[in-house]
């Protein structure tokens, strides 16, 4: 029995073009996601994986534009669509959680206003009252007294805005919700628990999750799937536990080795030396060869593909041949 | 990247940094216009006095004898050529703007740096006085002043001083007290630098690119309140050559058809401030900090 | 002026800070001036006692606002204390003004928390990072060229040459901060204080950082006082940990102590929360009541009763001490 997948990417690149040059944020990026599903996107600063996620909403900030590739959301390439068919998509099908949660919410509006105006927007034939009453009960599912609906943002704390900013996305059941970053300005405790939230949430309501953060902890402990970016390529994707187990890439091997695990006894920590490239000038071939350990002259002239080494594990590096086998 | 150090001539540093703004759009085109505008009025009025046909105050022509060959911007009604009175009024407005921008500047920048780094009371003082002048409409300020010394150049440079030092102490104290509070400022003071040290190296160098464009809009607004004074008869006396001067008595010639009067001095006003505020304008354009990621 | 260690103690003790209280009043309008009877402060720094032994890293540990950030500078003079006092090699520089502060300030340094605001836009990171030499006229010309190529090299801005003379926004975040580390080495100062150094830098980038530090210590005998919000990074790095909560030490003991058998339920409740690269591995979280309250209105007797899961009668009434439970561990619970 063929699933089809709920989000679809081929392909995919994105450009910035700033006054100083072109960027390519995004390049050649290609996966899927199953309804349901949790993937997560790893990369550091300028791996481009918050542009990745802004363009399943089509919300890549001027001067970005998608300059190829298509994005299936169902079946549909949102990549191609009239704005107008866009907005109906945004919020209803695909929600986004942006990171900060102090800036998000508008601050002359209560809560209750913020649900209704979602809600009936995307939903017209719905009345004042039953969006009001929808908003109580997403309060209650987000651990928040329903009778703060009348409260200003102002008036909750830092990891409650994060939770309204959930509910939010969620309000209209979608059938995929993108998360950036949420919980890097948090403290650990209240981190925990958002993340416990949308999991439970995510199980109420049945959404796919994509989770962006450059904390790969959270993400190898929440997600089923994780692809790892650097420098806008994809260099791997596999499930968060084969990707533990036996992560193929020298780029993931070395995050892996230099993320403190309190759960190790005297830990030896590794570092990836070099720093992340200037993307107005990124290096010719493999974007990692300068910093990475295995590099072979072949990886300074030519940019390796993405290979399917099996159990649906992909590597873009010139270590593996499509055999799965590792080659010298 | 390997860096070898050649020690450039002006000229040299002068050809990629106008490139470079060329390159950056808009906004660095516009910085460019108004350096020729400002350029091509500061020379000709910088040579005016020597290139001027005819002397300004002497009556030398029929009176309101319309633009010919002769008389290329025609005569006003005691038959002085306009042209010289244009060049030679022209370096006058300069002078008058430039000491004000001057004045306004020494005086300003370092009251600001000095009264929000100490802050306190002497803060709130400083501020409280410079907002009360900063409530007062510039051109009444410059009036008051400008009536109560006696006409020249010098005396009406500080009555526009006046009406200008709010802005230079505002912008800068703004600036100082955000800059105040970032890391690099207290790692300097963790350093052991004293106050000094921390204010002129640490924090002016990072104030100067906002009073950079403060200087210009600067520029263009003393011309115009010079113009303004002049027009009601302040500030300077009769026997200067002056655009404002030129303005009021080419005002009364409308009426008889003589538009050269007030149009070419009026036009040399305008072009003058515009200059200014487009490379102010443009500048401000380029250095605000417009981080892509 | 400074004196040796006393004899009384085994180890010297560097830093000391004893009963430190940082109170910062309350900005209040016209007419809540007029009609309010108190000022209410923020207590980020209440009652704080603790000491740094030479050559170890001692970390203070805690979510934002506890106050670690507020201890540092207060212990780098930065800010001024409300009351309380601070040691030096045994000497009291809590009030230390002029001459003398800044002949302290060779001895202690900083490394602030963000590598895009602690460097000067305007100045070359070499002139930026020589520039205490000249503060303490310790070097000029040829002399303070050499020290800093030198110390570019050590940090690894290599070859040195050419990073001296770029400005911090050719410089990626990593870079920075390495050149804001040999910035704090340059004077060789005795102590230095780590505000958060790699929270703001990406992953791969960290243990490079963190090695650098660890090397100095060896290299050239130094002992630091590491601020993180980041316990698994203070696992790695610490001898000893002390975890604050609302402006309190609650818990402070050696890194295995900590790790292995805490005591204060607040710091259990932090080491469940901290997430493990593991994806099979399942955790079970101490979940804590409510949130963390303002430091402007601090509960009454323990602070921590109204979320503490073990919350008895008296935690309302009685504020706990910070006592020796067993060698070395110390902690603020009624429980104890």
């Amino acid at each position: 029995m063929i699933r089809l997948p709920l989000v679809e990417i081929d392909s995919l690149v994105v450009d910035y073009l700033a006054s100083r040059g072109k960027v390519r944020a995004v390049e050649d990026v290609s996966f899927y996601l199953e309804k349901g599903e949790k993937l997560g996107l790893a990369g550091e600063s300028g791996s481009g994986k918050s542009t990745l996620g802004l363009s399943l909403l089509r919300l890549v900030p001027y001067p970005g534009i998608i300059v190829k590739g298509c994005i299936k959301i169902d079946e549909t390439d949102i990549a191609k669509l009239p704005e107008h068919e866009m907005r109906s998509i945004r919020g209803k099908k695909v929600a986004y959680i942006f990171q900060d949660p102090m800036t998000s919410l508008n601050p002359v509006k209560r809560i209750g206003a913020h649900f209704v105006e979602l809600i009936r927007t995307h939903e017209p034939t719905v009345s004042k009252e039953d969006a009001l009453e929808r908003a109580k009960t997403m309060l209650k599912n987000l651990g928040i007294l329903p009778e703060r609906i009348n409260d200003y943002p102002h008036q909750f704390s830092g990891g409650m805005r994060q939770r309204i900013m959930i509910g939010l996305a969620i309000a209209l059941n979608p059938d995929l919700v993108i998360a950036d970053e949420p919980t890097t300005a948090l403290d650990v405790i209240v981190q925990a628990k958002i993340l416990d939230l949308l999991e439970n949430l995510r199980k109420i309501y049945g959404m796919a999750l994509i989770l962006i953060s450059h904390d790969l902890s959270i993400l190898l402990e929440r997600c089923d799937k994780i692809t790892v970016m650097y420098a806008g390529h994809m260099f791997e994707y596999a499930s968060s536990i084969e990707l533990h187990k036996a992560p193929k890439h020298p780029y993931t091997q070395g995050l892996l080795q230099s993320i403190p695990n309190i759960e190790v006894t005297d830990q030896k920590l590794s570092a990836i030396p070099g720093s992340p490239p200037n993307m107005l000038n990124p290096p010719k071939g493999c974007r990692f060869w300068p910093r990475c350990s295995y590099a072979k002259e072949i990886c300074r002239v030519k940019e390796p593909t993405l290979i399917d080494i099996g159990h649906n594990h992909l590597v873009r590096c010139v270590l593996y041949s499509e055999k799965g086998a590792e080659c010298e | 990247m390997n860096e070898v150090k050649i020690k450039r001539s002006i000229l040299g540093r002068l050809i990629p940094g106008l490139t470079s703004l060329v390159k950056k759009g808009p906004s660095g085109w516009i910085v460019i216009l108004g350096i020729v505008i400002v350029l091509v009025l500061v020379v000709m009025t910088s040579i005016g006095p020597w290139i001027a046909p005819y002397d300004p105050n002497k009556r030398v022509g029929p009176i309101r004898a319309s633009p010919s060959l002769q008389f290329p911007m025609g005569t006003n009604h005691l038959g002085q050529d306009m042209l010289s009175r244009i060049l030679w009024g022209g370096s006058t407005m300069l002078q008058v703007s430039a000491l004000s921008v001057l004045v306004c500047f020494l005086i300003g920048v370092p009251l600001g740096l000095f009264s929000s780094y100490a802050g306190g009371m002497f803060d709130r003082t400083c501020s409280l006085v410079i907002d009360a002048v900063y409530a007062f409409p510039g051109l009444v300020i410059a009036i008051a002043i400008a009536a109560m010394l006696s006409p020249g150049v010098i005396n009406m440079a500080l009555s526009i001083a006046v009406v200008y030092i709010p802005s230079y102490f505002r912008i800068v104290r703004s600036q100082v007290l955000s800059i105040k509070e970032l890391a690099y400022v207290e790692a300097a003071q963790a350093a052991g630098a004293k106050w000094y040290t921390t204010l002129f190296r640490y924090i002016l160098p990072n104030v100067i690119p906002s009073i950079v464009v403060v200087v210009t809009i600067n520029f263009a607004d003393a011309i115009l309140t010079a113009a303004g004074l002049t027009f009601i008869g302040l500030g300077l006396s009769i026997d200067i050559p002056d655009w404002g001067w030129d303005l009021t008595s080419g005002r009364t010639l409308i009426a008889s058809g003589a538009w050269w009067v007030i149009t070419f001095p009026g036009l040399m006003i305008i072009l003058l401030a515009l200059g200014f505020t487009f490379i102010g304008e443009g500048l401000s354009e380029l250095l605000n900090p417009k981080l892509q990621r | 002026m400074f004196c040796i260690a006393k004899k009384v103690q085994n180890v010297s003790e560097i830093v000391k800070v004893e009963q430190l209280k940082k109170y910062f009043p309350v900005q209040k309008s016209f007419l809540e001036q007029m009609f309010a009877r108190k000022i209410s402060y923020v207590k980020a720094v209440d009652n704080v006692t603790f000491s740094v032994r030479k050559g170890e890293i001692f970390t203070l540990a805690g979510e934002s606002g506890c106050g670690k950030t507020t201890t540092g500078r207060l212990i780098v003079r930065l800010i001024k204390p409300t009351s309380g006092k601070i040691y030096f090699n045994d000497a009291d520089v809590t009030n230390l003004k002029g001459e003398r502060l800044r002949l302290l300030r060779r001895k202690m340094q900083i490394v602030f928390q963000d590598p895009y605001a602690s460097l000067n836009p305007r100045m070359k990171i070499g002139d930026a990072v020589g520039h205490p030499l000249e503060i303490h006229s310790l070097a000029k010309g040829e002399g303070k060229k050499k020290l800093v190529l030198d110390v570019f090299d050590k940090v690894g801005l290599t070859p040195p040459e050419q990073f001296t003379s770029l400005y911090p926004h050719q410089l990626s975040g990593g870079q920075r901060q390495r050149a804001a580390l040999a910035r704090s080495i340059i004077l060789k100062p005795e102590f230095i204080v780590a505000d958060e150094p790699v929270s703001m830098i990406d992953v791969s980038l960290r243990t490079t950082i963190i090695d650098l530090m660890l090397g100095f210590r060896k290299e050239l005998g130094l002992t630091y006082l590491f601020i993180t919000h980041d316990l698994a990074v203070a696992k790695y790095i610490s001898d000893r940990i002390a975890i604050m909560y609302l402006g309190k030490i609650i818990e402070m003991s050696s890194k295995e102590n900590l790790f292995l058998k805490s005591l204060h339920p607040y710091t259990q409740s932090l080491l469940s929360a901290i997430p493990i690269p593991n994806p099979e591995r399942e955790r079970k979280i101490l979940e804590l009541k409510g949130e963390v309250p303002s430091a402007i209105n601090i509960p009454s007797g323990c602070r921590f009763h109204p979320r503490c899961p073990y919350e008895k009668a008296e935690c309302a009434e009685k504020e706990p001490e910070l006592v020796e439970v067993e060698k070395d561990h110390f902690v603020a619970c009624n429980s104890y």
